[in-house]
């Protein structure tokens, strides 16, 4: 039987520790850099809030945005990995046993990611009068006051922080308590072989995915759909999905590579990367679908409460280059990229399109959050960078932590023959 | 090497070998039509004479003689368009995403739920034709031909128009498929043939197969391709047909979810369709050793899921209405609901959300007579929804003196079942004439995937 175990060595960690440190300094150079540099955004966002009587523009806002953006985009690659695991199972999938620890590896993020979540909403609410989310601000509630806005205030059944905690919090119970399930699971059968333990995760993947099914899209209303607050859009939970999934496919065929190349995973050929890269690729056209249903649907129908969403990103300085780059990187790039079965079957060309994925939808996060928190103050800089390098290289220390401590092979999986002779 | 996992059922049960698949397929081509062939033909071709009926008074008369009125002006034909479209989506998804897929239990369904897809989807194509009042002229009116009678072009912008080219590629790559697919089973019916005229109709019919190795790396070859050009065919259907209603202004039909919700929900009712009709096939031919209980289970699952992603999508659209806070969007919710039409609101929701939740008890999904009954309950569920969806969206207009009811009359009844009796005497047709088993795939995999005599 085949038994292997990654090692996290030292140069690993050494390269994602410099990755990290990389990540601060960008940081602390673009932090500094928006107090004295030469942009004065600051100072004319000052001003400007003098007149119009708004709260000033301030970097630790732009901080406080783009850690929930790092938030939802590595929490969403964690779950997919859960997600990803429990569909093999339900769809009896047979290729991919032999990959299997990578995607359940990714679910170690989940605890550290509930942790993150809970303290940057925390604190990027409650610290200041500025919310991250609109509907927080409460004098929008009062209908006497000069602010009332009745819209916001008919959704306070739903929009309130009480219910939403509970909201986040029940969320993250479910999914840490599934991948906890599943681990157990796969690691007894592991020890104990047989086919049970396959039947079982079967049962509980599909139980998974029923709460999944739900919880994803109200994940999504709450994190992000509700940041426009009078915004609003009934595919935009499977938007985010999309762009969830396809980002933790990328992920899963990247660390694949990576393995592959340090020697492990002998199990793996061309034929497996072929799958992974098959599915990078349709998924990169259905994201690509559930965007343009998004939009052209508002577009065609041209109504003013929802066409403002585009609006905002198609036709505004700070973001026009970033919607229509959105498109060509998680669009053009993939389906052109990997047409050919032999792109999908050399990893060069396969790593290429995984970062140009992976970071495209970071590109996509950004341009859902950003609009409606930092306004016409949102850039794209040295923070962004440095904060997405930070929870990147975070991530990984905890994937691959993660990853070592378990057998890389599920060495009594009933697929894993079909797996290792796998052939298209 | 191919190895086959031991937590796989088996997808060709009974010991069969490959002789046996062709005697036991190959019979109902080559022997008489049975009596009850006969009585279900002839009822078929019942219902095509009295829908005839009501199909040649609505062209004579014009669409006067349907129940529509001015709010209403969609209501029955466009129901049965988009429920007649949905069914016909099951079978190329079979034949193509589970290809791509590598399911290989689709083998033992994709033919005959392929040729109900192609009957469905002209069954479906008579409704717009129909309510064009001038069928003569519809082929003239949505191909963008420069206009001789006048400066017009179609209207492009129109998802009407998209329809037609959507539904019409998605017909001939079907019917390609189902054909290409069909080319070595008539080959095989050719080589059998004992009289002349069968020689020579199944003989015209394979294009003369001769099942070198190189023909059948061709085959395998065009079928992957076809394979890849239907996916996205499958797909874009009925977004397209979803795109009808949702590219509008009208409360309950501008929504963003409608594109893929409208295409599971395509797919959970083609399936349903596919079980009704081969539930009765393996019965009445004896294939219970090619279409077995799992790939009724398999079907059953499918129908779980995409049932649920329908599901999902209406309580979506019922929060989002409300959470929306467009009163218009809300009242139109709300008047599905409570509204004069709440009854089919609530055989839409039962048929549809609650009923297949049954299919996850093992004791129900694999169950004939449980299957049998939901498959047909789900279509009447989604026949349903698309009335929902219309009527109970339009039959409220803005300005409450237009407010009005749609009553079908007897015509609009009698061109419904004018489709069924045209889909039926399509279909015993096919069941008769044409293999009803894609026999030369199941044949190869029998050897990693059927159950060994004993």
């Amino acid at each position: 039987m085949i038994e292997e175990k990654f090692d996290f060595s030292a140069p690993i960690k050494k390269k994602i520790l410099q990755m990290g440190i990389a990540g601060v300094v960008l940081l602390i150079i673009g932090i500094i850099l928006a107090n004295f540099g030469g942009h004065g955004h600051a100072h004319e966002a000052h001003e400007a809030a003098h007149e119009g009587g708004h709260h000033a523009f301030h970097w630790i806002q732009r901080l406080w945005v783009d850690l929930w953006i790092n938030n939802v985009f590595f929490m969403g690659i964690a779950i997919i990995g859960v997600f990803f695991f429990a569909i093999q199972y339900v769809a009896q999938a047979g290729w991919s046993a032999g990959i299997l620890r990578i995607p359940l590896a990714l679910g170690n993020w989940l605890p550290i990611a509930a942790i993150l979540m809970l303290l940057v909403f925390g604190l990027a609410n409650f610290t200041s009068e500025w919310h991250l989310f609109h509907w927080m601000d409460k004098s929008l509630y009062d209908i006497d006051g000069p602010n009332y806005d009745a819209i916001i205030a008919g959704k306070a059944a739903y929009l309130n922080t009480p219910f939403f905690m509970v909201r986040m919090i029940t969320y993250f119970v479910i999914w840490v308590g599934f991948f906890f399930l599943l681990k157990k699971k796969a690691l007894a059968e592991d020890i104990q072989g047989g086919n049970s333990f396959w039947y079982k995760k079967v049962r509980l993947s599909a139980i998974f995915i029923i709460l999944f099914a739900i919880t994803s899209s109200t994940s999504a209303w709450d994190w992000i759909l509700s940041i426009d607050t009078h915004w609003f859009s009934t595919i935009f939970g499977w938007y985010i999905f999309a762009s969830w999934f396809v980002t933790g496919l990328a992920t899963i065929t990247l660390i694949v590579i990576f393995l592959k190349k340090n020697g492990y995973l002998s199990i793996v050929n061309s034929n497996h990367l072929h799958d992974l890269g098959k599915f990078v690729f349709a998924f990169s056209i259905f994201w690509t679908y559930t965007w343009f249903s998004q939009f052209m649907l508002i577009y065609y129908s041209n109504i003013p409460e929802e066409g403002i969403y585009f609006v905002e990103r198609m036709r505004s300085d700070p973001y026009m280059l970033v919607f229509f780059g959105n498109l060509i990187i998680n669009f053009f790039l993939p389906f052109l990229l990997l047409m050919t079965r032999d792109a999908k079957r050399h990893t060069q060309f396969l790593q290429i399109v995984c970062v140009l994925v992976i970071f495209g939808h970071w590109i996509d996060f950004y341009l859902m959050i950003t609009p409606g928190t930092l306004k016409e103050n949102g850039t794209l800089g040295l923070i962004e960078l440095g904060t997405a390098l930070v929870y990147a290289s975070a991530f990984l220390v905890v994937v691959f932590n993660g990853l070592s401590k378990i057998p890389l092979i599920a060495k009594n999986h009933p697929m894993l023959e079909e797996s290792k002779h796998h052939h298209i | 090497m191919q190895v086959t996992s031991t937590v796989r059922n088996p997808l060709v049960t009974g010991g069969k070998t490959i002789h046996d698949i062709t005697e036991d397929v190959c019979r109902q081509v080559e022997g008489k039509p049975t009596k009850s062939w006969m009585l279900v033909l002839s009822m078929a071709l019942g219902a095509l004479t009295i829908g005839g009926y009501a199909l040649a008074m609505t062209l004579w008369e014009g669409i006067g003689m349907w129940g529509l009125n001015k709010t209403v002006g969609w209501a029955w034909d466009i129901t049965n368009f988009v429920w007649w479209v949905g069914i016909g989506h099951a079978g190329t998804l079979i034949s193509a995403i589970l290809l791509l897929f590598r399911q290989k239990w689709r083998t033992s369904i994709n033919r005959a739920a392929e040729a109900m897809t192609i009957f469905a989807v002209i069954c479906a194509l008579l409704f717009p034709v129909i309510h064009t009042g001038r069928p003569w002229l519809t082929l003239y009116w949505p191909i963008p031909l420069p206009n001789a009678f006048g400066s017009l072009w179609v209207n492009f912008h129109s998802p009407l128009v998209w329809d037609f080219f959507a539904i019409s590629t998605y017909f001939t790559v079907s019917l390609v498929f189902w054909y290409i697919g069909l080319i070595p089973d008539f080959a095989t019916i050719r080589d059998r043939a004992t009289n002349k005229i069968s020689k020579a109709v199944y003989g015209a019919l394979s294009f003369g197969w001769d099942g070198a190795a190189k023909t059948w790396s061709r085959y395998e070859s065009v079928s992957l391709i076809l394979a890849g050009l239907a996916t996205p065919l499958v797909l874009s259907v009925h977004t397209i047909v979803s795109m009808d209603f949702a590219t509008s202004v009208i409360p309950g039909w501008h929504t963003t979810i409608f594109p893929p919700y409208f295409v599971a929900g395509a797919i959970f009712s083609g399936f349903a369709m596919v079980l009704t009709l081969m539930i009765i096939t393996r019965k009445v031919y004896k294939l219970e050793d090619y279409i077995t209980i799992s790939h009724i289970e398999m079907m059953n699952i499918i129908i779980i899921v995409t049932g649920s992603i329908v599901g999902v999508a209406y309580l979506t659209e019922l929060f989002i209405a409300w959470y929306s806070g467009v009163e218009y969007e809300q009242y139109a919710f709300l008047n599905r609901a409570t509204g004069p039409y709440w009854w089919s609101y609530a055989i839409m929701m039962t048929c549809n959300v609650v009923s297949p939740q049954l299919f996850w008890f093992k004791k129900i999904r694999t169950n004939i007579v449980a299957t049998f009954i939901l498959s047909i309950v789900v279509n009447i569920g989604m026949w349903f929804e698309r009335f929902v969806i219309i009527v109970t969206s339009l039959h409220r207009d803005y300005v409450p003196s237009s407010w009005a009811m749609f009553h079908p009359t007897l015509y609009d009844m009698g061109v419904y079942l004018f489709s069924f009796g045209l889909f039926f005497t399509l279909f015993l047709l096919f069941a008769k004439f044409f293999p009803v088993i894609n026999m030369a795939e199941v044949k190869s995999i029998l050897k990693s995937s059927s159950e060994k005599r004993n």
